[in-house]
């Protein structure tokens, strides 16, 4: 009937209830003041009549049981003064029992019995197995789970336990543990059975109900895991078996899922390894909806703190082989509970390979293991979708990199990719970022190229686009992100051995080379300086190429790297490519290989003919070109001069005229390189300038005639600055009559404004040059007389 | 009958007293207005002895004809009221007849009394011993005083007590097995005993142990018989399931019982039965009875 009931009516009852247990509590007080003690049996058991309802909820249940649990304490304390009611607590404790109906009659006898414990005038095992095995006669599951926790606390501090003073004689400690497992046995039996009372319709509310009974169930197994004395041996040969049995017979999945956490938290660690097997079977034989998994996730979590808690323990774990029995277990569990979710699994080796990372850190066997069985029960699922296994499997993945510290470990791993493969392409690119994080944040150098193909093949979701991958809804920010790691990991691949170092690189480069367009520019410029540093390196060595079979020269890089960029510029990345070549031909430059750099830099010419359309890129280009021309000393004078040559015609055909001037005077520089051997060809540096010069001329002229004023003067005198520069480096075409002619010519320049606004000096770059000039005449010696020649 | 006693005063006060009365056990007795008297206690094959005193009132003399007092044992059925049965019968002469003025006493002694019955107050008949004492007296109808006592009988430990054992059960729906420790109980005694629950198909709410008292009077076609509960014991509360076993404990001490009679004086028989008693959720009852036999033991305080 309390099922159909509403709140309200239970709190109405719950009111009558503990109206009915404060009036009988009332007279039963006033015949404790009297010491009489037949009318204190009287109203007693009139006030615990009230803990006979059916009409309560357990927790509104447990409001009234408390209640009454307060009135028995002075109950308790009357029974133990034998001057107040003159009875030998013998024959109270048969007095009680006269008692017409059972749950008063029960809870007085516990009462009692707790005092006749205590005056000792009886074993007190005698009277826990009366009391325990009386209990009985209560089948109702809540009044009887409640009677039997009052009993397990009247009692609990009378158990013969160690030293105890209840201990000793014929009382032991195994008294005690039987004591307690009994009454957890009925507890349990009696927990369990409100789950098959009522109809089904209740069952929700019926589990509720159940969930918050439990903790008196699990009372009991807290006092066992408390109880002095139970050692090793007895928790293997009693207690343990005790408890399983009752959880796995009671086939009950709540009290099952419950009562395994209740003992693995209860139990100190080093019981639960001694008795692993045990234990691991009976998690095997609980029922199929158990969720066994976390129960494992527990012991195995809190066995794992065990062997962290102490490097001494470890022993232990090995001893017993607790690896292998959990492996086992495990397995068991994924193959008879089919229907656990894949996620289940996950998490199960999730935990399996925290513990063996903590108690096994050098068996890499056992995680490669692990992860075998992993790969095998991915295969057997079609494909992993749930996001949350996805994500107990990058857990799974990281556990090992964040365990060593060292991803060159779990490249050793021959199951770690076959893992990934199962993982989707988006949890694929997250993994294999983890996994580059790793490799920056411990600086951890791959050294071989064994492993570099490894972790490449680890990393293939950034490598290349995989099957099926729809592009359009990549981030560009993340893609970004994605592939500067790449970038940077190239740059933990080193090794000091050339040979291996020029097959890492190769490697690098096959992997690479499937990226597609949009990584290609991201990666290729890493591939190249590393590959460039292997060249300076091997040049520094001394060159000593000596053996045939040496494949680790420059040259042969030089091939590479060339293969390399010529995929980028058909990317389309030309101006990527152009500078890589540069650097290349600079390098090939460095090591004297001259027709290589020559090749380079016709390379880049052609990338700056064919596919350097932009204007503005045009002139950094050309920049670029020119620049990196003048610092390479190894041409001939005949290619020297084609590509000096080239140059010069790219720079005077650029569109805009200040850039042509300003690409022509750099080009002066290609003539007069101040280096010892430098070339040094004053006439067509001077050549250069003076085109530069024209061409300043018409760009004024132009701006004249478009603008109606002349631009400013700033193109003369960075001239005129060129001209100062090659005048000091000693050029000998270089006159003071040239600079003074210029100088002149920025003065008409600013003075013939239209407006005929007088700007002398106006421009504060020519007024420094200027500075710099009379600064030079002050200073006298050398200088200072080449400069005396120049009237300001 | 108190105006009477006014108006024909009887001529004297008649007092029994026993020997030993006063360090007799005595033990209550209900009377039939519900009071409860104590009574002095006596056992089969007992000397009773005592004196009896007749006191003349004040200026008063008593003429009689004799005074005599018997023992009686009596059977008295309730549907047959006033009429007794003496299955026992004694009777001492004190006096001869003449004249008493003034308070006399007579001792009397009734030597090695067989009294076979234990008093018994049941619902239907009454078994008591009193002691008569008559003042025979011709034309002014004779003054008479009555003192009951109680008799109780021992009887020696039963040689053969076997347990009561039984399995019992409604097809495919409850099937117990019940044990009692004996079939023959004292007064004093516990029941100790289990209940197991081989099958349980209904939902039960609990489960009571009473003992009932069947008293038997008359015999053939006029026999009445009357069952009571003296005691309704809960054994269990709530519904077990298949498996369960559950303790019997119950203490005799608290009630109010007898030894059983057999056929006493082919007047009546009181017998015990323990009654296992199963309620379901719907107040539906199962139940089976056992008889047990009630003794009262020696050693026993009482």
């Amino acid at each position: 009937m309390r099922r159909l009931a509403g709140v309200e009516d239970e709190e109405k009852w719950l009111a009558e209830g503990i109206a009915g247990i404060q009036h009988n509590a009332f007279f039963m007080h006033r015949a404790l003041d009297a010491n009489n003690l037949r009318e204190v049996l009287k109203y007693s058991a009139l006030m615990l009549s009230e803990l006979r309802t059916s009409k309560l909820s357990p927790q509104k249940y447990y409001d009234l049981y408390m209640r009454a649990f307060d009135q028995l304490r002075q109950l308790e304390v009357f029974f133990k003064d034998e001057s107040r009611h003159g009875l030998p607590v013998v024959d109270l404790y048969e007095l009680v029992q006269h008692a017409g109906n059972i749950l008063p009659r029960m809870y007085l006898l516990c009462t009692v019995g707790s005092v006749y414990m205590k005056s000792k005038q009886a074993p007190s095992k005698d009277v826990l197995k009366d009391l325990v095995e009386m209990c009985r006669g209560v089948q109702h599951p809540i009044r009887g789970l409640f009677l039997r926790s009052y009993l397990a606390q009247v009692s609990r501090d009378k158990l013969p336990e160690i030293g105890s003073e209840y201990e000793g004689d014929a009382n032991t400690v195994m008294d005690a543990v039987e004591f307690v497992l009994q009454n957890f046995t009925e507890m349990n039996k009696l927990w369990v059975r409100i789950q098959h009372q009522g109809p089904g319709t209740v069952r929700e509310k019926q589990e509720k109900e159940r969930n918050e009974l439990r903790d008196l169930v699990g009372k009991n197994l807290h006092v066992l895991g408390q109880i002095e004395g139970v050692d090793l041996e007895m928790y293997k040969e009693t207690v343990l078996p005790r408890v399983l049995e009752q959880v796995v017979n009671c086939k009950d999945e709540l009290a099952q899922y419950y009562l395994m956490e209740c003992i693995i938290q209860v139990f100190p660690d080093e019981y639960h390894l001694q008795t692993l097997e045990t234990l691991l079977a009976a998690c095997t034989q609980l029922m199929p909806t158990v969720d066994t998994k976390i129960v494992l996730t527990q012991l195995m979590d809190r066995l794992s703190n065990y062997a962290a808690s102490s490097p001494d323990v470890l022993h232990e774990f090995l001893q017993v082989e607790a690896f292998a029995k959990l492996s086992n277990a495990i397995g068991k569990v994924i193959e008879t509970q089919i229907e656990m979710p894949i996620i289940g699994a996950m998490t199960l080796f999730v935990s399996l390979l925290t513990f063996t990372l903590r108690v096994h850190p050098d068996r890499l066997d056992y995680v490669d293991q692990i992860l075998g069985a992993c790969v095998v029960k991915l295969s057997s699922v079609p494909k992993l979708e749930d996001a949350r296994a996805m994500k107990q499997v990058v857990a799974l993945l990281s556990a090992p990199l964040e365990k060593y510290n060292d991803i060159v470990t779990a490249l050793t791993l021959s199951n770690y990719p076959r893992v990934m493969d199962h993982l989707d392409d988006g949890t694929n690119k997250v993994m294999a970022m983890l996994i580059i994080q790793s490799i920056m944040k411990n600086n951890s150098c791959i050294s071989t190229a064994d492993k570099v193909e490894v972790l490449f093949e680890l990393i293939k979701g950034l490598i290349k686009d995989l099957d099926g991958t729809d592009t359009e809804e990549l981030d560009e920010e993340d893609f970004q992100e994605e592939q500067n790691s790449v970038a940077r990991l190239i740059h933990m691949l080193d090794n000091e051995e050339p040979e291996e170092m020029l097959k890492i690189i190769c490697v690098v480069r096959k992997h690479l080379m499937t990226g597609g367009t949009r990584r290609l520019p991201f990666t290729v410029p890493p591939l190249v300086f590393s590959a460039l540093r292997l060249v300076r390196q091997l040049d520094s060595q001394g060159g000593d190429i000596t053996g045939e079979e040496v494949s680790a020269t420059p040259r042969k890089i030089f091939q590479i790297l060339n293969q390399t960029i010529e995929v980028l510029s058909s990317v389309p990345c030309p101006e990527l490519a152009l500078r890589l070549y540069l650097q290349c031909a600079e390098a090939a430059s460095d090591c004297d290989l001259e027709p290589v750099a020559y090749e380079f830099f016709t390379q880049a010419f052609i990338l700056y003919e064919e596919e350097i359309a932009d204007s503005k890129a045009q002139v950094t280009a050309i920049h670029l070109i020119i620049g990196t021309l003048q610092r390479i000393n190894v041409f001939g004078v005949e290619n020297r001069d084609t590509l000096t040559h080239k140059a010069t015609g790219y720079s005077a055909r650029l569109l805009k005229k200040p850039d042509q001037c300003r690409a022509v005077y750099a080009c002066s520089h290609l003539f007069w390189v101040d280096d010892i051997d430098g070339i040094k060809d004053g006439e067509r540096a001077l050549l250069c300038l003076r085109r530069a010069l024209r061409i300043a001329n018409a760009a004024q002229e132009m701006a004249n005639a478009t603008r109606g004023s002349s631009g400013p003067v700033t193109l003369f005198v960075e001239i005129l600055n060129k001209y100062i520069y090659f005048y000091e480096k000693g050029n000998p075409h270089i006159t003071p009559s040239d600079l003074q002619s210029l100088i002149e010519l920025i003065n008409t320049e600013m003075q013939s404004d239209d407006n005929g606004n007088r700007r002398t000096h106006s421009d504060p770059f020519f007024t420094s040059t200027l500075r710099y000039i009379r600064f030079q005449k002050q200073k006298g010696g050398l200088i200072g007389d080449k400069y005396d020649l120049i009237k300001l | 009958m108190n105006y009477l006693r006014g108006a024909f005063k009887p001529a004297c006060n008649i007092s029994i007293t026993f020997t030993d009365g006063k360090n007799r056990k005595q033990v209550p007795v209900k009377k039939d207005n519900g009071q409860m008297v104590m009574n002095p206690l006596f056992h089969s094959q007992e000397t009773i002895a005592g004196k009896v005193c007749i006191e003349p009132y004040q200026g008063k003399k008593v003429e009689h004809n004799g005074v005599k007092v018997e023992l009686l044992g009596q059977i008295e059925m309730y549907f047959d009221r006033g009429n007794f049965y003496d299955f026992t019968s004694l009777v001492r002469e004190l006096d001869v007849p003449g004249e008493i003025y003034e308070k006399k006493a007579y001792p009397f002694e009734f030597p090695t009394v067989e009294m076979p019955y234990e008093t018994y107050n049941g619902v239907n008949v009454r078994l008591r011993y009193v002691l008569k004492v008559t003042v025979t007296r011709g034309y002014a109808g004779s003054i008479v005083e009555y003192q009951d006592f109680v008799v109780r009988n021992y009887s020696p430990l039963p040689p053969i007590n076997n347990s009561i054992k039984m399995e019992v059960g409604i097809e495919d729906c409850l099937h117990i097995e019940f044990e009692y420790n004996k079939s023959k109980y004292h007064l004093k005694d516990v029941i100790l005993g289990k209940v197991y629950f081989l099958l349980v198909r209904i939902k039960i709410k609990n489960m009571d142990l009473e003992i009932r008292r069947r008293e038997s009077t008359g015999a053939g076609a006029n026999t009445h018989v009357e069952t009571e509960t003296l005691a309704k014991f809960e054994l269990m509360d709530g519904a077990p399931v298949r498996g369960e076993s559950i303790p019997v404990r119950l203490f005799l001490t608290p009630y109010d019982l007898t030894p059983t009679h057999k056929n006493i004086n082919n007047k009546f028989s009181v017998k015990y039965y323990l009654n296992l008693v199963l309620v379901d959720e719907e107040d539906r009852r199962y139940f089976k009875q056992q008889e047990i036999t009630l003794y009262r033991l020696k050693d026993e305080s009482s």
